[in-house]
């Protein structure tokens, strides 16, 4: 099953998922279309381009059924620039995850990872991505979560998920209720600070770890 | 921000009171440095004399933070970041980047930069191979093979160094296609280099393949069944050699891969004798491509137009390739300005690597060694 | 007092045998001698070869093409700071290292270089050499006991085990070679190794070839059994850097490292000329009785004058071969040097009184090299066997193969 489909149309209702007060799809691409229009004279004058690949509502058996069970708790789903994407109330999107696993064959997790929004009501993103063998399809299901909230493993679901889930909750701060083995993986086990987070600079350090461990004022 | 609290790691021996000599269990930690865990990789493992009771690793030394990197530099300045990574196989890496960012800005790499791409992706598919080959052998005790594949991997990369001026770390592609134009003799070279391998690849065969005590080294160990793959996210020729036919060249194509003929080969024990098997077809049949790409190579652009300036679209997407160590995927989310917003960098080693405490549950710590070294990982890839 | 000594020569044994105690000094002055160059001669080979089977090309900066490495390696490690553990037995710990040299070195009283060229010729040669071999073992036991390491200690208690193992198959390979001795003129077997190489003049056939495969497959097995006695390739994990023991000489530095060194490369000489005793004819020339007659005698007695000058040859073409630059011109001079002096040996080997002698002791050196070269052969080319494997090998393979070869031996003998 092809995975590429070219085909935004423009005015279409659903924006792509993107933080608050960012100009909409298009507005980039138009720019570069006036920019070739002007260099490149041999053009025709330009036809309307289209407005830049917009998010197209995505419609399948799956969504429909997932939709008659769980109503509004799946606030969404998508397709941009050809990847289907699902956005789920994260209360039930374990619920949803299990079902995608065990009845309609996405049996391979292929990651998971999280996305840091500082300045929205829910800050985080929490994304799966998700592959079925059988069908040769991938996935994106997307929550998201408020600070301090948890979430439940999904180890349980795919064994592999739990180095996955390990590094998301070193780098966010995410906690996953019923991970078998929830602690840092990438950094030192003692060190304070989630640096993927936006708060945290890129220069930024765990200053008493690096003093009491390396034994030298700053690793800049 | 929460504080980490520790919880105990999943191999504590007990009460702080019993002393090693009252179980039967010794904790046994291959550190950081170690001439046979291909980087700073810690493994603490848990034995009952010389069987392996479970596998506990220990990765983060080598992380650098290229995501938080990534999401404060332009798109075009993190591309020499990703070679980084997966350094054996830089190449491969770059092409994952450069095809993600261009899906985000839809565009496509034009037709012969898309069979340039392909050919260096399968040289350096050719490359890290004979690497892996080299240090597995050495790992087993042959010492000689090393020598032999790294002569050889020798010519993949001066034909690296000719094209882009760098052996290991070469960021050969940009956003959009390839920057430099293949060099006079680029084919020339490529051709002699797929004519004269095959026997090389025989003669690494000859050594080691009907070889007793390599069989006996191998096979059998370190087995995983398919369905322990998929679950957990196993992928590459781990995932192949235990029946799995799967390649993503074949199953999502990417770059030019649908315009050539190769098989994929497939193991059937999901042991550490087949996977060599199946990194051994592999070679061949990488040669096999790029034997086919290098013959029909086309005319024409090498780059697409692509702004100086790139701003994709706000949005996400994810894409990924077949690294020759399993499916490395990019996970790029763009808010509509230079930088991007998140980078996710989905490692194969470091999926891989979990499979690591399965597969030499019951096995002899002798077999942990040769284990690491049938997964194939590589430690700037799984700390990032 | 010089009739003492001046009457030894005119006697035709060894002085061992004739109770000559100077001669005895001088033999054993002279065989410790020629073991340690030819360690240091060993160490040049390995590295120079296994670079050369790895297509690379070795030492050569250190002389020319190398060939003075073994000195700087020497020097180097005697300069080494002597590292002892905090914790060490330091008796055991500086014991260790001589009990090993000293059981290697002392079986080499009775090997045989021709049949009155050796130190002494026990009359239970062969029983004395395994024995005092096996000594070994309890030098690389107290090397990882007194290491005071939990490491050291696995390695050494590996590689104890592996040697005791495959000395059971060497012994039985041993004795069904000593078997055929019995079937002498004389009716009765020996145990001396003179004795031994004697006996396969008398029967005019290699043991290797005697009761056709029998004694070839107890070469066989004593051929692997002598590998892993000496823990070499593929039998090397015990030692090997790869694995997670690094052995029992993991905690010895500088000097003593040597000495264990010391110690393996002259046990590997040691079984080899025990392999070369008891089935390759000892110092036989080849086919001693097929080919008689002055001409052959001629010819093959040219032999040894023929190699060395062979080996000035290849010399004198590396030295033709070295870069003209200033650099190299004191290697060239060297090589060159070295070169003459071997085509010096080989033209004194071409006298006749000298040709005459030297015969013997140039085929045991011959035989004795092939077998060096196996070994190195091996080492570059096999991986490494697991201990549980070469646990298995030596007892579930190597030891019933070595019973059933030892019954056939026995009852075709008396069949025939």
């Amino acid at each position: 099953m092809p995975e590429e489909t070219k085909s935004p149309l423009p005015g279409s209702a659903g924006e792509p998922e993107g933080p608050a007060g960012k100009p909409q799809a298009g507005g980039a691409q138009s720019a570069a279309a006036a920019k070739s229009a002007e260099t490149t004279s041999e053009k025709p004058p330009a036809v309307a381009k289209p407005a830049g690949p917009v998010a197209v509502p995505w419609t399948s058996p799956l969504v429909a059924n997932l939709k008659t069970r769980y109503g509004s708790g799946v606030s969404e789903a998508s397709t941009y620039l050809g990847q289907n994407c699902l956005v789920l109330d994260s209360s039930i999107t374990h619920e949803i995850l299990r079902i995608l696993a065990e009845e309609q064959e996405f049996d391979y997790c292929v990651d998971i990872t999280a996305v840091h929004y500082p300045k929205r009501e829910k800050p985080f993103d929490l994304v799966w991505i998700l592959y079925s063998f059988p069908r040769n399809q991938r996935l994106r299901v997307k929550t998201m979560l408020r600070e301090q909230e948890s979430f439940p493993s999904s180890a349980s679901i795919w064994p592999g998920a739990n180095w996955l889930e390990r590094e998301v909750y070193d780098m966010f701060g995410l906690r996953f209720e019923g991970h078998p083995d929830l602690r840092r993986i990438l950094l030192p086990e003692d060190w304070r600070g989630h640096p993927l987070r936006k708060d945290y600079g890129i220069i930024e350090q765990d200053e008493q770890w690096v003093q009491a461990n390396l034994g030298i004022e700053s690793g800049q | 921000m929460p504080d980490s609290t520790p919880h105990p790691s999943p191999l504590e021996l007990g009460t702080p009171d019993k002393t090693f000599l009252d179980s039967n269990e010794l904790i046994l930690n291959m550190g950081p440095q170690h001439p046979a865990t291909h980087g700073v990789l810690r493994v603490i493992l848990k034995l009952d004399g010389e069987k392996v009771l479970g596998v506990e690793c220990v990765i983060g030394y080598l992380h650098r933070g290229v995501e938080k990197i990534g999401e404060n530099r332009t798109y075009t300045m993190f591309n020499p970041y990703v070679d980084r990574m997966d350094y054996v196989a830089a190449v491969s890496n770059g092409l994952g980047y450069c095809e993600t960012v261009e899906k985000l800005l839809q565009v496509e790499a034009p037709r012969r930069a898309n069979y340039i791409r392909v050919i260096l992706t399968e040289l350096n598919r050719l490359a890290s191979h004979m690497l892996w080959l080299g240090t597995h052998a050495l790992d087993i005790g042959a010492m000689t093979p090393l020598f032999y594949t790294f002569r050889d991997r020798e010519e993949i990369l001066k034909i690296f160094e000719k094209y882009c001026g760098a052996r290991l770390t070469t960021h050969a592609f940009r956003i959009g296609g390839c920057q430099y134009e293949t060099y006079d003799g680029f084919e020339r070279d490529v051709k002699t280099f797929v004519d004269c391998v095959p026997p090389k690849i025989d003669e690494y065969e000859a050594l080691l393949t009907s070889n007793r005590i390599w069989v006996e080294r191998t096979k059998n160990v370190g087995k995983i069944s398919a369905a322990d793959c998929k679950a957990l996210g196993v992928t590459g020729p781990v995932l192949r050699a235990s029946g799995v036919k799967w390649d993503i060249r074949k199953a999502l194509p990417y770059a030019a891969y649908s315009d050539f003929d190769f098989e994929i080969p497939v193991g059937a024990n999901g042991d550490t004798y087949d996977r060599y098997l199946v990194r051994m077809q592999e070679m061949r049949q990488s040669l096999r491509i790029i034997r086919q790409a290098v013959e029909g190579l086309p005319e024409g652009p090498i780059m697409a137009k692509v702004p100086k300036v790139m701003k994709p679209p706000a949005g996400e997407v994810y894409h990924s390739i077949e690294a020759p160590k399993g499916e490395l995927g990019y996970f790029i989310v763009s808010d509509g300005s230079t930088q991007p917003y998140r980078v996710r960098v989905r490692p194969p080693s470091f999926v891989n690597l979990q499979a690591l405490d399965l597969m030499v549950r019951g096995q002899l710590v002798a077999d942990v060694i040769a284990v690491i070294g049938t997964l194939d990982i590589v430690l700037g890839e799984v700390d990032r | 007092m010089l009739d003492y000594v001046t009457s030894y020569l005119s006697s035709n044994t060894t002085p061992g045998q004739a109770g000559n105690v100077v001669w005895a000094l001088i033999y054993i002055l002279i065989v410790f001698a020629g073991v340690s160059i030819a360690v240091m001669a060993m160490n040049w080979l390995e590295r120079k070869a296994l670079a050369h089977f790895q297509i690379r090309l070795g030492p050569m900066r250190v002389g020319p093409h190398g060939l003075l490495q073994p000195i700087a390696d020497a020097i180097k490690l005697l300069t080494k700071e002597d590292i002892i553990p905090e914790n060490a037995d330091r008796l055991v710990f500086w014991i260790a290292p001589l009990i090993i040299l000293c059981a290697s070195f002392a079986v080499y009283v009775v090997i045989p270089f021709g049949p009155t060229h050796a130190i002494t010729d026990l009359n239970i040669g062969i029983l004395f050499m395994l024995g005092v071999s096996s000594l070994s073992v309890l030098g690389v036991v107290m090397a990882g006991w007194a290491s005071n390491s939990h490491y050291p200690l696995i390695g050494s208690l590996r590689s104890s085990a592996q040697m005791i193992s495959y000395e059971v198959a060497m012994g039985m390979a041993v004795v069904s070679a000593i078997l055929m001795t019995s079937l002498n003129r004389s009716g009765t077997g020996t145990l001396s190794m003179i004795g031994i190489v004697e006996a396969q003049q008398q029967q005019q056939i290699w043991y290797l070839f005697k009761f056709f495969p029998l004694g070839f497959i107890a070469f066989a097995i004593f051929a692997i059994a002598m590998v892993a006695e000496t823990n070499r390739a593929p039998f090397d994990l015990p030692e090997a850097e790869s694995e997670l023991t690094a052995g029992f000489h993991t905690e010895y530095s500088g000097l003593r490292w040597s000495l264990f060194m010391l110690g393996e490369y002259a046990a590997m000489i040691a079984v080899s000329s025990i392999a070369v005793t008891l089935w390759l004819g000892g110092w036989l020339r080849p086919f001693p009785n097929a080919l008689t007659g002055a001409t052959w005698d001629l010819a093959f007695s040219l032999l040894p004058g023929f190699t060395f000058l062979v080996l000035a040859v290849v010399a004198w073409v590396g030295v033709i071969r070295m870069p003209k630059h200033s650099y190299f011109r004191m290697q060239t001079l060297g090589l060159a040097g070295f070169a003459v002096l071997l085509g010096l040996i080989g033209l004194v080997l071409f006298a006749p009184p000298v040709r005459d002698r030297i015969q013997d002791i140039f085929w045991f050196t011959a035989k004795v090299a092939f077998f060096m070269y196996m070994y190195i052969w091996y080492r570059a080319t096999f991986p490494r066997y697991r201990f549980d494997q070469l646990m298995r090998v030596g007892w579930k393979v190597l030891l019933p193969v070595s019973l059933g070869v030892l019954i056939g031996t026995a009852v075709v003998g008396m069949v025939l």
